[in-house]
Parts: structure tokens; C-alpha cells; sequence
């Protein structure tokens, strides 16, 4: 296998020795842990549908790899795989300012896109925390969301069209440079499959123009439920903010320990912040009422900030709230749930029941406007019996999130590490018609084999006319 | 025949579950998903053919079928959550009962769909007929969360969810979203909503089509955000020249905004029109679309619309069109033969462009089929998931053409 690959894509972009795999056996999560049997990094399209081919030939399964950064294990290969690493296929090919279309390669870091737009006053919405270091393609196999998702959707409601080599190397084209579907919506049942349809070779997306106004806002509550309320009524007035992200006061902390400091009051139970953009008198005159809404739900201190280094100042802190946990402990389970919006202040009574009852320490960050909570649990997974606590309450985090009528993950996916809670809001036959339309795209289940559906949960599946 | 499957029907459901259809069909009329599915499970063991009807107001009921399976019995607002901007629908409710009961509590479904105030939603969903409102609030798989829906062998599939961000699993709802009940018949929708725009103001402009067409591209380029940008052939809006509408939804002072820049752009004229004039005028332009046997979609960007349009016009004629400067969608209303829609078809994909046959009679439906002129590969793919979700092939619907 190390040979064949080697020949289609040169010896040098084929690693194999157990040292040159440790780098893959993990993603962004720290409790799933594989050495892949080989990584291959293909150069061109025509190289992903070389390797997919010899896959095909050989009945190998196949893992498709970003950067890595995932949070669900998902990119994790088992010794009987090989992991595709797409990360050399990271060129922007087209940008196309009128039509506002970008074409990229799968491996184009998610903040580079962006960047390379800039000069046509143009960007590439979905930014998650990530965006440093994820790929488009990673984006597109998780469905990516992030804070500015409120507004502006996520990476769904930006791909247009795909190249996509299907797991026995046939090559297709799905949807159009447009965002018009070409037959049936396949990209958007793409967009999300977490590698597991096929590969994704070429991407194009829809830009949005940059706002030629942006006004951030940074409110801190005596109360969690105080801050939630504030966020309903914000929506409720008809507002769409660009982002509406909530931190608590462990998080706040954490930051406000690190070199990340960015000025928060560690004395408030929640932090919101508030973004809104669009033309300069709409976003001055919703400001006026926002700050209202903010006052009137008991904030008891609102900071504006208009200008770009003083925004960046306030969003300091929640970007980097992930790296100032690193602090706490060596280990961080960043969790990924939603709920209904209105749910959010009991959702907190509930995890700080159980962050109790299991004494952990649970710090949380929100994309509240959209419901979606992060309880981010530190730890240290060289102690088993905490570890074991860890993944306790992590389930049981989950279980009220869906009796609250919410679902297991907002943005980071399924892949391994949620596996065993899709029955929780998946019944028998959805989980079935999941796994059919995986066996329409991969009828050997060999491409991401293991992840997202759990297939004892799926109840038989009459045979389809093809398969037959 | 139809005898036997009336009396198995009724059997199944209980006398006000079934009725006699046009020319004696025997009609379903399941009033929950359980016994929608109930319904699609018979036919399939039974080996028979299912017509899928909701209101019966945008496509023809003419599906050749066995028996019809209509949702317009499913007409419950199951569930609106004002706090949380969601709402449970059951797929037969009509669009303006939906929207009187949404605007009651503060609420509204951001869509504007082409066709009938009537019109069922579950039709609007399972076509993916998204109208001009689709500019500023995207298509219709914009605002669905999550559907329940009976496969043609009758099992329940419940993709999706009630919360605004979700990626658990597959993302299956995509696939029933302008599916045409290839892939299921819809029980019940789970609705994104938006708060009840505190303005909500319409301006037009009339003019040649190139001159709107050209006004409409510079204004995209001057990052202005309406909701609408649709231009409108004299025939849909019903004036002697071509219609250049922008509407803007949203806060009171976003709009007025909005209309202030708008107004200083360009050399357009706009007239604001009267706030009493305005839910008339949309609701002309919706209908606009039944004003011809064939309705067709295109996707095409602003700078591809007058070519398209020249085409549509060359080689069928003017027709009703209806056309979003920057929502990438040109609809077009008319009558044609079959073997010009095919040519359309041809040239349409040759550009690039794929076309979708929105409404026809079932003659010109299966023969060009809704979908057509498919990229290699697909076709067989489609096929595939299309055995996934019908493997009896119960459901009489016209994916892709027969030659």
C-alpha cells in the first residue's frame, strides 16, 4: 500500500513510520485516540482520485482530513485506514468579485479565504473559532457554524457547488456556481455528511460584502438568566444581530487570568456581546434600542466600541476563551449542544447541578442568539477515574439538552465521539434512511467507516432495487 | 379496482379519511403522519400507485395513480414557540392561514412564494419554490429546520430538528426541500421564523428591462441589502413596461435607511407605493405565476439575466417572468411544447444553467420531468437515493423525463 501510494503521489507524501503518524492520531478532541495505518497527501484533484481509486480496488477505507481541528473526533483513522490528508490542496483557484463566488481547493484555510477576498471589500461569513487553522473543506464535511452564524447562516447557506470524488473514485459535480440545486438539494445533503459520501475536491462559495458598518457591544449581567432574557428581546424586537455570543462567569475568569485579558468584570455572572452591522444609520439607531433592551434586562454596565482595534478588544476575550482553559487544566472537553433559545437560563441551572454533583470544573461559552451552548469541561485525562467523571456528565449534559427539546451538537458534528447519542433524537428508522442514503454514496461504507450513525441502532432497511 | 382500494382505505382510516377524487379516484386524507404513513405502506405492499396532492392550487391533480394521498386534512399549526422563533406545522396548512396565526403572535415565515394564498405548505417546501423575497431571506431551505415525512413504502423519517443550528446526522431535510415527493410525501415542517418586520416598505421603478437589469446590478454592487430585488415582466405585474421592485423588511429605522440610500443611488426613479397597496401588489405578482400552464425556474446571477431572459423569449416567448437581480433566479410563465422545453433544457445546461420544471400538466411533467440535463453522474446517484426513499416506486411523480 505505502508503495502504491507512493506512486501516485511521490514517496515524500507518504507517511508510514509510527513516529511521522502520531501527528494524525487525534483531532481537536482529546479523548479519541488512533494511529492511521498510512497518511497519504495528494497534490491535485487528479491525485485524490488516483488514491480513491486504489482504495476502491483494494476495499480500503479512507478518512478525509482537514487541518484537524475538529471537536468530534471525526478525522481519527483506525489502523485499517488510510487517512487522506488534503491540507497540500490549499489554493484559492478563482475569485470572482461580481458574481461574489470564490472556487478553492478543499485544504484553503478558512481565515486565508477571507483574507484574499478583502481587497474586493468582500469575506467569507462562517468564522469559527478555528478559522485560523480549518480548512474550507473540513468546514463543509462539519457543516461548520461559528459566531457571526446568527445573521448570515452557516457553511451550508454558503456552498454553492462541489466537486466531489464519490468513494469509487466517480467524480461528480453537484449544484451551480448560482446556488440554484441541479435536481435534488445534494449539496446541501452533502454539506455536513462528515466525510463520509465521498471527498470534496473543489468548493465554491457565495462571498458576502463586508458591512460599511460594525458596532460591538459588551454587557455583563448580576444573573445568567438576566443576560438570556436580554437575548430574546433583542431578537424579539426584530433585531438579527451579526453575532450574540454569552460567556459565564468561570469563562470570564479563566480569560480574565490569562494573558488574554480583555477587561471583563470577573464579578458577573454572564458577559454578552452584541454585534450588529449593516448601513451606518440602521446599525446606530438598532444600537440605541439594543442598548435599552440590554439596561432595561438588568446590565449594569453596556461598552460600545465602533472602531476595529477596539472591537477586536472586546471580542478578545471569547476568541481566545478556549486557549486562556488551557490554563486551568491540560485538558479541555469542549462540548457542543443546543437548545430551544428560551431554555438557555434552565439549561445552566442543570449544568451546575451536575457540574456539582460530579465536581468538575465546567466553564461555558454560548452562541446565544442561536441557542447553541459550549460547557466546556478541564481536565486531565491522565486521571482515569475524572476522565470517567468527564464523560458522565458530558452524557448526562447532553440527555437535557435534548429533554429540552435542543439537539447533541450545534456545529461540531457527530463523528465518533457522539455516536452513541444519536438515538437519543434519532429514531430507528430516521437512523435507517441516514445509513441508506450513506449506501447510495458509498455502497461499501469505506469512506470515515464507524462514524455518525451507530449502526445498531438503525432498524432493517428494505434492500433498494439497486443494491439488489 | 378503485372500488376495492376506496373500500381498503376506509377500512384503514374510517369514513371521513377517504373521498371520491376527480373521475372517481379514490382519495386519502390521513389527518396525522401515523396515518399518512399507514396510507403509503398499503399502496406500497398492495404494489399501487400514489398521486400526491396538498391544496391542489399549483401543480395539476393529473398524476396517473391508483390512488391520491392528499395532506389537506394535516392543516394544524402544531406548535409556535414566540420566544424561540420556531414553529411545528402540519404540510397541508395554507400559507395565509399560516401567516394570519404567525402574525398574531409577532411572527413571521419570511417567504413569498409564487401561487395561491391557499396554497398548502408542504406544496411550497416539497417544490423548493422560493419567491422574490428570497434576496434578502434566502431560499426555501433557508427557513426549515426539520420535516417528518412518509417514504413511499410508509416509514417515518424525522429529519432535522426544532432548533435554529443543528448538525446532528445527515442533513436528510435538504433532500425533501425541493424534492418533488420524489423522496417522501411531507407530514410535518419545522419552521425557522423571524419576528414580524416593524416596517415593511415597497418601492418600484419602471422602466426598459435592460435599464432595470443593468440599475439592479449597480445597486448589488453598492452593497445595498433589500429583501427584495425582483424585476417583473409588464405581463406578471400587470403594467405596460418592466417593473423594478425593492422591498425592505425589517426595523423602522433599518428601512428607512435603507429607502434614504436607495433613493440617492443611480438614475432610477423609485415610487414608494401606498402601505395599503403593498400585500396587493405581492399577492398579484405570486399569482402572476398561474397565468400559464408551465411554470419553469432557472438559475441564473444578475449578469446572466438578460441573456436568459432573450432566450427564454427567443425560443419560447416573453411569458410571465419574474426574475431576482441577486438571488440567482429567473421564473418564467408561459405556455410551450414539450420539444421546445427540451430545447431550452439543452441550451440552459449547455451555459451552465440548470432549469427546473416548477409546474405542468402531467403530459409536459413526464415527459421532461422536473429534473433534467443532469451532470454526469448524478442522474444515477439520484436514481439511488430515489430507491431509498420509494423502492416500490409508489410515488407517481415525474423526477426526470422519459424519452
Amino acid at each position: 500500500m505505502v508503495d502504491a501510494l507512493g506512486r501516485i503521489v511521490g514517496p515524500r507524501w507518504v507517511r508510514h513510520r509510527r513516529a511521522e503518524l502520531a501527528t494524525y492520531t487525534m483531532d481537536g478532541l482529546p479523548t479519541r485516540e488512533s494511529y492511521p495505518g498510512v497518511v497519504v497527501m495528494p497534490g491535485s484533484t487528479a491525485e485524490v482520485r488516483e488514491v480513491v481509486r486504489l482504495m476502491h480496488l483494494t476495499g480500503t477505507p479512507f478518512v478525509a482530513r482537514g487541518a484537524g481541528t475538529g471537536l468530534s473526533g471525526g478525522a481519527v483513522a483506525d489502523p485499517d485506514a488510510v487517512l487522506i490528508a488534503l491540507t497540500r490542496l490549499n489554493r484559492i483557484l478563482q475569485v470572482d468579485p461580481r458574481r461574489r463566488r470564490a472556487t478553492l481547493q478543499p485544504g484553503v484555510v478558512n481565515a486565508r479565504l477571507s483574507e484574499a477576498v478583502l481587497p474586493h471589500g468582500l469575506h467569507y461569513v462562517p468564522d469559527p473559532s478555528s478559522q485560523a487553522a480549518c480548512t474550507v473543506g473540513g468546514n463543509v464535511a462539519e457543516n461548520a457554524g461559528g459566531p457571526h452564524c446568527l445573521k448570515y447562516g452557516v457553511t451550508t447557506n454558503h456552498v454553492v457547488e462541489l466537486e466531489v470524488v464519490l468513494p469509487d473514485a466517480a467524480v461528480i459535480r453537484l449544484g451551480s456556481r448560482q446556488g440554484e440545486p441541479w435536481g435534488p438539494d445534494l449539496v446541501g445533503l452533502f454539506v455536513g455528511s462528515e466525510g463520509m459520501f465521498g471527498i470534496a475536491t473543489e468548493i465554491v462559495v457565495r462571498l458576502e460584502p463586508i458591512p460599511s458598518s460594525v458596532r460591538t457591544m459588551l454587557a455583563d449581567f448580576s444573573t445568567v438568566r438576566g443576560a438570556s432574557e436580554a437575548v430574546s428581546a433583542i431578537i424579539g424586537a426584530g433585531i438579527v444581530p451579526a453575532a450574540l455570543e454569552m460567556m459565564d462567569q468561570a469563562c470570564v475568569e479563566a480569560v480574565e487570568a490569562s494573558i488574554y485579558a480583555a477587561g471583563y468584570p470577573t464579578d458577573a455572572a454572564a458577559v454578552l456581546l452584541v454585534e450588529l452591522d449593516g448601513g451606518a444609520d440602521a446599525v446606530e439607531a438598532e444600537a440605541t434600542t439594543v442598548e435599552t433592551i440590554l439596561r432595561a434586562r438588568g446590565a449594569r454596565e453596556v461598552r460600545s466600541a465602533s472602531t476595529p482595534a477596539d472591537r477586536a478588544r472586546l471580542w478578545q476575550g471569547r476568541k481566545k476563551a478556549f486557549g486562556a482553559m488551557g490554563r486551568i487544566a491540560p485538558d479541555l472537553a469542549v462540548q457542543d449542544a443546543v437548545v430551544p433559545r428560551s431554555a438557555l437560563p434552565d439549561i445552566m441551572d442543570r449544568i451546575e447541578e451536575i457540574r456539582g454533583r460530579h465536581h468538575l470544573a465546567i466553564s461555558n461559552v454560548f452562541h446565544a442568539g442561536d441557542g447553541n451552548l459550549h460547557p466546556n469541561i478541564s481536565f486531565d485525562r491522565r486521571d482515569p477515574e475524572l476522565a470517567d467523571r468527564v464523560q458522565v456528565a458530558c452524557r448526562e449534559i447532553m440527555a437535557a439538552c435534548v429533554a429540552a427539546g435542543g439537539s447533541i451538537t450545534g456545529e461540531h458534528g457527530v463523528g465518533s465521539d457522539k455516536i452513541d447519542y444519536m438515538p437519543l433524537i434519532f429514531d430507528g428508522d430516521t437512523l435507517s434512511a441516514m445509513r441508506a442514503v450513506r449506501l447510495a454514496f458509498d455502497p461499501d461504507e469505506r469512506a470515515n467507516p464507524g462514524k455518525v450513525v451507530p449502526l445498531h441502532a438503525c432498524r432493517e432497511w428494505r434492500a433498494t432495487p439497486a443494491a439488489r | 379496482m378503485s372500488d376495492v382500494i376506496f373500500g381498503r382505505l376506509r377500512a384503514l382510516l374510517g369514513t371521513a379519511g377517504v373521498e371520491r377524487g376527480s373521475a372517481g379516484l379514490p382519495r386519502a386524507t390521513p389527518e396525522s403522519a401515523d396515518a399518512l404513513s399507514l396510507v403509503c405502506r398499503l399502496a406500497h405492499d398492495e404494489g399501487w400507485k400514489i398521486r400526491v396532492e396538498g391544496n391542489g392550487t399549483w401543480l395539476p391533480a393529473d398524476a396517473p395513480a391508483d390512488l391520491a394521498v392528499s395532506t389537506r386534512a394535516l392543516d394544524q399549526v402544531q406548535s409556535v414557540s414566540p420566544a424561540d422563533l420556531v414553529a411545528t406545522v402540519q404540510a397541508g396548512t395554507p400559507l395565509e392561514a399560516l401567516r394570519r396565526r404567525l402574525a398574531e403572535e409577532g411572527m413571521w415565515l419570511a417567504i413569498d412564494p409564487p401561487g395561491r394564498p391557499e396554497r398548502s405548505l408542504g406544496s411550497v417546501v416539497a417544490t423548493g419554490t422560493s419567491g422574490p423575497l428570497r434576496h434578502g431571506f434566502g431560499p426555501v431551505r433557508d427557513h426549515v429546520l426539520g420535516c417528518t415525512v412518509a417514504t413511499g413504502d410508509g416509514r417515518l423519517v424525522r429529519a432535522g430538528g426544532r432548533v435554529v443550528k443543528n448538525v446532528a446526522g445527515y442533513d436528510l431535510t435538504k433532500l425533501q426541500v425541493g424534492g418533488f415527493g420524489g423522496f417522501g410525501i411531507l407530514a410535518e415542517v419545522h419552521l425557522r421564523l423571524r419576528a414580524l418586520p416593524r416596517a415593511d416598505v415597497t418601492v418600484i421603478a419602471r422602466g426598459p428591462r435592460d435599464t432595470l437589469s443593468s440599475a439592479a446590478r449597480e445597486l448589488m454592487a453598492e452593497q445595498l441589502l433589500p429583501g427584495t430585488l425582483e424585476l417583473l415582466s409588464p405581463a406578471l405585474a400587470g403594467e405596460s413596461d418592466w417593473t423594478l421592485a425593492a422591498r425592505f423588511a425589517g426595523t423602522d429605522a433599518a428601512v428607512q435607511a435603507d429607502v434614504r440610500r436607495l433613493s440617492t443611488q443611480g438614475d432610477l426613479v423609485w415610487q414608494p407605493l401606498p402601505a395599503d397597496r403593498t400585500a396587493a401588489f405581492w399577492s398579484l405578482v405570486a399569482r402572476g405565476s398561474l397565468g400559464g400552464p408551465v411554470t419553469l425556474r432557472l438559475g441564473v446571477l444578475g449578469d446572466g439575466i438578460d441573456e436568459t431572459l432573450d432566450l427564454l423569449a427567443h425560443d419560447l416567448d416573453e411569458g410571465l417572468v419574474s426574475a431576482g437581480a441577486g438571488a440567482g433566479m429567473i421564473r418564467w410563465t408561459g405556455d410551450a411544447p414539450v420539444e421546445r422545453l427540451r430545447a431550452v433544457r439543452r441550451a440552459a445546461a449547455s451555459r451552465e444553467i440548470p432549469m427546473t420544471l416548477e409546474r405542468a400538466p402531467w403530459p409536459v411533467r413526464h415527459a421532461l420531468g422536473h429534473f433534467g440535463a443532469y451532470r454526469e453522474g448524478v442522474g444515477q446517484l439520484v436514481a439511488r437515493l430515489r430507491d431509498t426513499f420509494d423502492p416500490g416506486h409508489s410515488l407517481s411523480v415525474a423526477l426526470e423525463g422519459g424519452e
